[in-house]
């Protein structure tokens, strides 16, 4: 045997505790893991976790608060405020989301058509959700305000009214006032998404469905709406969400009034807490919307699971 | 806070005898009351935090001011604007977290909310009471707590009511009514005879909503409080209350319920309503604007009307300015303060704010301002009508929380657009208010 051959039959070396941390698959994964997992506890878990504890504490501003266990929600329980904001927001939500849901889908298939200036269509179309809300919030400001609305003076400059509409005053009006506003505004989201997702939709299924002499109708019940339904599901579990927690809207356009019929759960979390200075109550009812935000995301996770039936599986 | 104690000993030997026997002293020892020399520390640097300016003379006058106190001391002192409010969410967490601005300018019961978190300036506050004549008892009951003063009461932004003579003159009335029931009449006047009506904040305006039905709870003698903090807000006189808004809520612009802070001023300036309860800011705003010069000459300004409690009271806004416990330059803080109400820097300030920040220290009610125009004269007693939130129980947490929960302002809207009635609209209100006083 000459030396080289000697050289190529010896064995290595062991790796050293560096090394062998180095090679390890799994600890190797978790050093990776590391930052995103902090980054997730520091920034989303503890502030979560906070809220959730001061929901049970009198903490108010300036003063640590004390554990009184569910005395908060004992305190909501009883308050007819909150059970308007809770009204007030589920109406919002529901109403708002249901309209944007098909505006949007309206629009997602205007767009998915041959149509001319089909790019410069679909850029102004999201505009309102590019124009930061408070922008947009205190245009609706004017547009509904109770002498200068433009609304109102148009109408009576057409003789269709005599005196200015009462936008924000009437509490049903406020009502559909601000959801007008959050239409507006959530449009363009449901409707640009949606529109990505028909677009991911073959043509030879249209052009098989048409050849089977399904109808317009047909074609878009049994073909576009079964197709699109995991990307419905995303886009509304996050319409609800956008929805349910709006905050800036209200604040601009009505700071809850006029007595507290437009007043949704986040925004008296914050007038309790911070200009009211109760922030265990607040954040009690920061908390309170939990409930309602995890029906959302498991209404997504179950429209997610059509996605097998799509593919030939069940549901 | 023994360094005080000792700077304030050694430089102002007449001050703990007071005022009275200053005058038995001889002027040598009532000359020593008038300083309170307290040396900076070394390197020190501040900064200021303020709610952005309502009108612009103020911010620039404060500004020279600082400038003035740099050049004089070479503290550097950094000035940050905030929208009014955010002023109370900055604060409370500048006061929870212990970082941030060394001095605050905060609003109403911000120093009760926190006031072991902030520095004890009890003996400035003595010192700058004795020279100028003492602390008027509104804004000095914001900024006091349990005896000590934890802040200096800056200013109280007054409020009072901005009417068009003209249309005034034409319901009748040669001058503005000085009473409830006459007041009621001028409103009716202007509905009935078809003039511009008046119109009053129903809506959640933290400040314009809050200041108009303190005065209709007030001026009928009605109470959120007693003396001890029980509520006693569901009481005839808050109903009789209650019901005279009804009758001049009629009267009003519709859609009043809708209103926040602007809305008042808006209306007012583009002539759609003739009397408005407001900040001296709606006539800065017509003055300044070649436009509306009509509508400046025609404003007038008084003092909202006394009711059957015979006496000239008000919330108004007051603002009063703290330091913070955590501060580097706890020395350098309060000699800037000082500095800044001392004479030369606060008379300037005060008329280079046009009436809008009416004095705390009695002393400066004698500014040149208050005389320079008519419509100036009703702000110049905003400290003196001044009475605090939560009145007659403390100020505190619960004051602030029934103040911030609109539980007055509701009780007003839902009795006015007829949801509830009188009764039922002062029931739920203390109710309501009971949460906040409760323990």
């Amino acid at each position: 045997m000459n030396g080289t051959q000697q050289v190529a039959l010896r064995r290595a070396p062991p790796p050293g505790g560096f090394a062998r941390i180095m090679e390890s698959r799994n600890i190797l994964g978790l050093i990776f893991l590391l930052p995103a997992a902090a980054f997730l506890l520091v920034f989303l878990t503890y502030p979560l976790g906070l809220g959730i504890w001061l929901g049970f504490t009198d903490t108010s501003i300036g003063r640590p608060g004390f554990f009184i266990g569910l005395e908060n929600y004992e305190d909501l329980w009883n308050d007819p405020v909150f059970w308007l904001s809770v009204f007030n927001t589920v109406l919002y939500t529901v109403v708002a989301s249901v309209v944007k849901f098909a505006l949007g889908l309206w629009l997602a298939l205007i767009l998915n058509e041959k149509l001319p200036f089909k790019a410069f269509f679909r850029a102004v179309i999201l505009l309102p959700w590019v124009v930061p809300t408070v922008l947009s919030a205190i245009a609706f400001w004017w547009i509904y305000d109770a002498q200068f609305s433009i609304i109102s003076y148009s109408l009576m400059k057409l003789g269709l009214i005599t005196r200015p509409i009462n936008f924000l005053g009437d509490p049903t009006l406020a009502r559909a006032s601000v959801i007008a506003a959050n239409i507006w505004r959530g449009i363009p989201f449901v409707a640009i998404t949606l529109l990505a997702g028909l677009q991911t939709i073959s043509p030879s299924l249209y052009e098989a469905a048409t050849l089977d002499g399904a109808t317009g109708w047909q074609r878009f019940r049994h073909v576009t709406l079964p197709m699109l339904t995991p990307i419905i599901a995303v886009v509304m579990t996050f319409s609800v969400l956008f929805t349910f927690t709006d905050f800036q809207l209200i604040y601009v356009l009505t700071r809850g009034g006029p007595v507290n019929s437009t007043h949704l759960m986040a925004t008296l979390s914050f007038q309790r807490a911070i200009p009211g200075g109760h922030l265990g109550e607040g954040a009690a009812i920061a908390v309170a919307m939990i409930p309602f935000l995890l029906a959302a995301i498991l209404f997504s996770y179950f429209g997610m699971q059509r996605r097998r039936w799509q593919q030939g599986g069940r549901d | 806070m023994s360094m005080n104690r000792r700077d304030l000993i050694r430089t102002t030997a007449g001050l703990a005898v007071g005022a009275a026997s200053a005058r038995l002293i001889g002027p040598s020892a009532a000359r020593a009351a008038d300083s309170f020399n307290i040396e900076p520390e070394k390197g020190a640097s501040l900064r200021v935090t303020r709610w952005s300016p309502f009108v612009s003379g103020d911010e620039k006058q404060w500004l020279a001011n600082t400038a003035q106190f740099t050049k004089d001391t070479g503290i550097e002192v950094r000035i940050d604007k905030e929208s009014w409010e955010d002023i109370r969410p900055k604060a409370a967490v500048a006061a929870n977290v212990g970082s941030g601005p060394d001095i605050m300018w905060v609003w109403f019961d911000d120093p009760q909310q926190y006031p072991d978190k902030l520095l004890d300036v009890t003996d400035l506050a003595n010192y700058l009471g004795n020279k100028y004549g003492g602390w008027y008892d509104g804004p000095k009951a914001y900024a006091t707590n349990n005896g000590k003063f934890v802040g200096l009461p800056l200013a109280t932004i007054g409020n009072a009511m901005v009417y068009r003579k003209s249309i005034v003159e034409k319901a009748g009335f040669s001058e503005f009514p000085k009473d409830t029931d006459s007041f009621l009449k001028l409103c009716q006047a202007l509905k009935s005879k078809g003039l511009t009506p008046a119109g009053f904040t129903l809506g959640h305006g933290v400040g314009d909503g809050n200041n108009y039905v303190h005065w209709l709870l007030w001026s009928h003698d009605g109470k959120v409080v007693d003396e001890k903090g029980n509520v006693t807000l569901d009481s005839p006189e808050t109903i009789e209350a209650i019901k005279y808004s009804n009758a001049l809520y009629k009267t009003f612009i519709p859609g009043t319920e809708s209103w926040l802070d602007v809305n008042n001023n808006r209306a007012f300036l583009a002539g759609q309503v003739s009397v408005i309860a407001n900040g001296v800011s709606a006539y800065y705003a017509a003055k300044n604007d070649p436009k509306l010069e009509d509508i400046a000459k025609d404003i007038g300004t008084t003092n909202l009307p006394v009711g059957k409690s015979g006496k000239d009271v008000e919330l108004h806004q007051v603002t009063s300015t703290v330091i913070f416990k955590y501060t580097k330059y706890p020395k350098a803080a309060m000699r800037y303060l000082q500095y800044m109400f001392e004479k030369p820097q606060m008379d300037k300030w005060i008329e280079a704010s046009s009436a809008y920040c009416c004095q705390t220290l009695k002393a400066y009610a004698e500014n040149p301002i208050w005389k320079a125009d008519p419509v100036f004269a009703p702000y110049a007693r905003a400290s003196a009508t001044l009475r605090t939130n939560g009145y007659a129980g403390p100020l505190g947490p619960a004051s602030a929380g029934v103040m911030a929960d609109y539980v007055l302002v509701d009780m007003f809207a839902e009795a006015a657009t007829g949801q509830r009635t009188p009764e039922q609209a002062a029931k739920r209100a203390a109710e309501r208010a009971k949460r906040y006083y409760r323990s």
